[in-house]
């Protein structure tokens, strides 16, 4: 049986390396979605259009405004006197950022040591709201540094608060590699299995393989198992890109997290199952795929939109989403280094998921056609 | 809408005015191919073939899978140029005249081109309009097909619910809705039941009848023998040429598989 | 023993019904032929007998294992080729034998002898994919990888549609030579004139049964008197054979009309009758019935 298995993985192989549409759906599409949304969702910004709210005027404050505006990235646009003028100017649009300086702002810092700035994005675009931020923050953490020279005690403090207008949870909104690991491993899983499914019955193999003494379970695996080995390579090239090109650091287990990638890989594929079972033609495949997998993954999981923003009945629906707990998971391991017992939850509610979607699947799966 | 009555304005008169014309030379062929040659590179998908279809003949295109078929009828119909060689149809020249061609020319093929989504009475608006025709006359048109056929009960029906043999006659009148002069049939009659195909033929001797000349194509032989003539095409080229009882007598057996056979294998 | 024994098969798809009390008994070791037009039945039969499709009503047998409470044991002994090409076309000739080799738990070199006279006509092209063969060496293929198991029973849905003549012939010689192996082959196609080449035909239409018999005794079935009629005007030929009071049916068979009236007359009398009608060439001639001749009659 193991033999007859592993023809039927080769055969399967044979499929995808001769085609040139699915080897680049495999491998080219994990790079370019990376690049695209490293660069263009979040990464670079030129030019951030910036209203200052300078209710300190004083020395101080001025230079950090100089600091600010120094480098290029910040562009100031308007000076703002009262905060209806800040939030108009956002309002129209004008600026995406507003820094607040309040009053006594170099007496608090040289007295008290402690002075305060105000960061107001308009979080209407998350990503780019906090690419904005974290982009103050260090500006004004250099300055802090420099008004405190190199005595290596840190006396002065400039403390940042940080306010989001309009969308201010924000959460799920800065990590796009976690986003895109769930994306890609649906669509390859998921999508490219009931592909694969519907193709053989759309050509009549199907019948030939059911009328063999294979068992059905042999059917599937020989299917699925490819897939599943080509899509767990995908999820580790979008982390190595993802760590290489943009510094999104697995700061927890690499383990736990490939485990719970094999976990959620298993979602994805049974799901991919279930929809072939069901679908008879490789189009029908693929706008159910579309429509009941990649649109929900992309928009409700969190990845694009933070869920927190979105309307109550949404929320609820995000609920079943299998990428919404499998972003948790990366986020929590990728970025808090959390460790088995603060993502235990989301990994049993996928495991759930997947005992559900598994007898679904095989019940299903038609032996005989009725 | 403007486009449309233009358009039919040019198609009538023609259909008159064409015997002058031609005065110089008057059409005695529907049809009239004199070495045309289509070549792809340094491969030769048609070799020079030469044959004439009267008006009115029932002619068969027969040859076996990739023997030149496909490449010599797209010539015909104006979709392809020749590399080599003459042809006309309904008088005009395939270089030059191709949009006239299109015009009187029917097209059927292997899946009857027929929307199956759309209804019996909707197709035919469909095409009748495609060729320019006025409201007035598809609706004269439908309401011909539909009592030619016996649909009355099904005007309203998709045509995706109908027999596949209801189809294929469907097919054929639509085929004909603009009153061309010679209709070229793609591989018309596979699967369908007996009696339906019999009705098939009856409706093309009913066209051939009025004149209008068919031009079929097939890789079934018995299909052959409904043809008044036909041609067998071997790689590339015409190979046999008559009536199916002339080639029968030509190559000494009783059926047009034994002819094909025989010429195939020499 | 029967091969395949099937009694009182019926099957609906919604509204739809395909087979209607379907009964068959198919001897071990016979080349049998299902006769009938696109949609009458055949593939839906087949599928039944392949185990894999269920029936309404009624129960079938092959090889003595009932098609729906032994499927898994009939699926080790038949061989089965659908309607379409159903291998893969983008494996080689030989990555598809040896697959479906190795799915059935053989190998090539094990069933050679059953498939030597058909592989050596394509083991030219073995290293080519199967999408770019042509007709006829699909379908040589694919009798190939049905028979590679060396099943009981072989199941040909339509084999020899969309193949050109040549093929077609020879398909049918390769199949007469695969009965001395002792395989029984139950074949589908919608072509009359392949009837000749069965020992046994059942010719079928809406989902149901005409006739079962040796071709030649159902072409000796045809009672009537059958004449082939030729003329110039073969439209004018048809209304007027149907107009005449001995017509009883006309049918078009290629280059001559049938005629069958409802009692014997001389040829001459037809011929008169057709000169008075101004018909020129006149051919009539006194002839045997063709299975399609039955077909037409028993459908009609």
């Amino acid at each position: 049986m193991i033999k007859i298995f592993l023809a039927f993985v080769r055969k399967e192989l044979f499929h995808i390396l001769r085609d040139p549409r699915t080897l680049a759906i495999l491998f080219g599409m994990p790079v370019a979605l990376v690049l695209i949304f490293g660069y263009t969702v979040t990464n670079e910004f030129k030019d951030a259009s910036v209203a200052i709210f300078n209710e300190a005027n004083d020395d101080l404050s001025y230079q950090l405004v100089d600091h600010l505006t120094a480098s290029g990235h910040l562009k100031l646009v308007t000076s703002v006197r009262t905060t209806a003028e800040l939030e108009q100017a956002f309002q129209s649009n004008q600026v995406k950022m507003g820094i607040v300086i309040p009053a006594g702002f170099e007496d608090d810092f040289f007295r008290q040591r402690k002075a305060d700035v105000q960061l107001i994005a308009d979080a209407t675009e998350p990503n780019y709201a906090t690419t904005l931020t974290s982009y103050a923050r260090q500006m004004i953490a250099t300055f802090q540094q420099n008004q405190n020279g190199t005595s290596g005690v840190q006396p002065y403090q400039v403390s940042t608060e940080i306010r989001m207008f309009y969308n201010p949870q924000l959460e799920g909104a800065y990590n796009f590699v976690p986003g895109t690991v769930a994306l890609i491993l649906m669509l390859i899983c998921a999508m490219m299995t009931s592909l694969t499914i519907a193709k053989e019955k759309e050509t009549g193999t199907m019948d030939l393989l059911l009328v063999s003494p294979l068992p059905p379970i042999v059917i599937i695996l020989g299917k699925v198992t490819p897939y599943a080995i080509l899509s767990f390579i995908d999820a580790i090239i979008v982390l190595f890109l993802g760590y290489y090109l943009f510094d999104v650091p697995v700061r927890g287990s690499l383990v736990l997290l490939l485990a719970l990638v094999l976990l959620y890989l298993l979602v994805a594929l049974a799901l991919g199952v279930l929809i072939s079972t069901k679908a008879p033609t490789q189009q029908t495949a693929m706008m159910t795929s579309m429509f009941a997998l990649l649109m929900p993954t992309m928009l409700l999981s969190g990845f694009l939109f933070p869920i927190a923003s979105m309307p109550s009945l949404l929320q609820y629906i995000s609920k079943i989403i299998p990428a919404k707990y499998f972003i948790q998971i990366e986020q929590a391991i990728m970025l808090k280094a959390a460790g088995w017992d603060a993502v235990a939850f989301p990994a049993l509610i996928l495991f759930i998921m997947l005992i559900v979607l598994l007898t679904a699947a095989w019940r299903n799966f038609q032996v005989v056609y009725k | 809408m403007r486009g449309a009555h233009k358009r039919e304005e040019r198609v009538q008169p023609r259909s008159w005015q064409k015997p002058e014309e031609h005065k110089t030379k008057p059409m005695s062929y529907a049809i009239e191919a004199q070495n045309l040659t289509k070549r792809f590179g340094d491969f030769t998908a048609v070799d020079a073939i030469s044959f004439n279809v009267a008006q009115g003949e029932i002619f068969g295109f027969l040859g076996a899978n990739g023997a030149g078929k496909t490449t010599a009828i797209k010539m015909l119909i104006g979709l392809s140029r020749p590399t080599e060689g003459d042809a006309s149809i309904a008088g005009f020249d395939v270089y030059r005249e191709t949009d006239q061609i299109k015009e009187n020319i029917g097209y059927m093929s292997q899946k009857f081109s027929l929307y199956e989504d759309l209804t019996i009475a909707e197709n035919i608006r469909f095409y009748g309009g495609i060729y320019g025709l006025s409201r007035k006359r598809i609706k004269t048109k439908t309401t011909e097909i539909i009592q030619e056929l016996g649909l009355e009960e099904y005007v309203n029906r998709l045509v995706g619910d109908l027999p596949l043999g209801w189809k294929q006659r469907l097919a054929f009148a639509i085929a004909g809705v603009h009153d061309p002069k010679i209709i070229f049939l793609d591989e018309p009659t596979g699967g369908v039941d007996p009696a339906t195909r019999r009705q098939f033929w009856e409706m093309i001797y009913e066209a051939a009848d009025r004149g209008v000349t068919i031009f079929v194509t097939t890789h079934y032989m018995d299909e052959a023998e409904y043809c008044n003539r036909i041609s067998i095409m071997v790689d590339g080229r015409i190979e046999a040429l008559g009536s199916p009882a002339e080639l029968k007598q030509q190559f000494q057996t009783d059926s047009m598989d034994e002819v094909f056979l025989k010429l195939v294998r020499a | 023993m029967g091969a395949v024994k099937i009694e009182h098969i019926s099957k609906s798809f919604g509204d739809q019904s395909a087979l209607k009390d379907i009964n068959l008994d198919i001897a071990a070791g016979t080349l049998f032929g299902l006769i009938g037009p696109d949609g009458a039945g055949k593939s839906t039969l087949f599928k039944i007998l392949t185990s894999l499709l269920i029936p309404d009503d009624g129960k079938a047998t092959v090889a003595g294992l009932d098609t729906v409470a032994d499927y898994k044991q009939i699926r080790r002994i038949i061989g089965y080729m659908p309607g379409k090409f159903s291998l893969y076309q983008d494996l080689t000739v030989e990555e598809n034998l040896n697959f479906f080799a190795t799915i059935f738990g053989t190998t090539i070199e094990e069933n050679y002898h059953l498939i030597k006279d058909i592989y050596v006509q394509i083991e030219p092209f073995r290293k080519r994919r199967a999408g770019k063969l042509s007709g006829g060496m699909k379908q040589k293929l694919a009798l190939c990888c049905a028979l590679i198991h060396e099943p009981e029973v072989l199941f040909l849905d339509e084999p020899t549609t969309g193949v050109d003549a040549v093929s077609r012939a020879e398909f049918w010689d390769m199949l007469q030579r695969l009965k001395e192996h002792g395989i029984t082959i139950i074949v589908s196609t919608p072509y009359m004139d392949e009837a000749s080449r069965c020992e046994e035909i059942a010719l079928i239409q809406n989902g149901q049964i005409l006739q079962v018999d040796t071709p030649d005794n159902i072409r000796e079935s045809y009672e009537q008197p059958l004449y082939a009629v030729k003329a110039t005007s073969f439209y004018q030929l048809i209304k007027d054979l149907r107009a005449a009071p001995f017509t009883k049916r006309v049918e078009p068979f290629g280059e001559y009309l049938h005629l069958t009236t409802s009692g014997y007359f001389p040829e001459e009398a037809i011929y008169n009758l057709l000169k008075e009608k101004h018909h020129e060439q006149i051919e009539v001639k006194r002839i045997d019935a063709t299975i399609e001749d039955v077909f037409l009659e028993l459908a009609g």
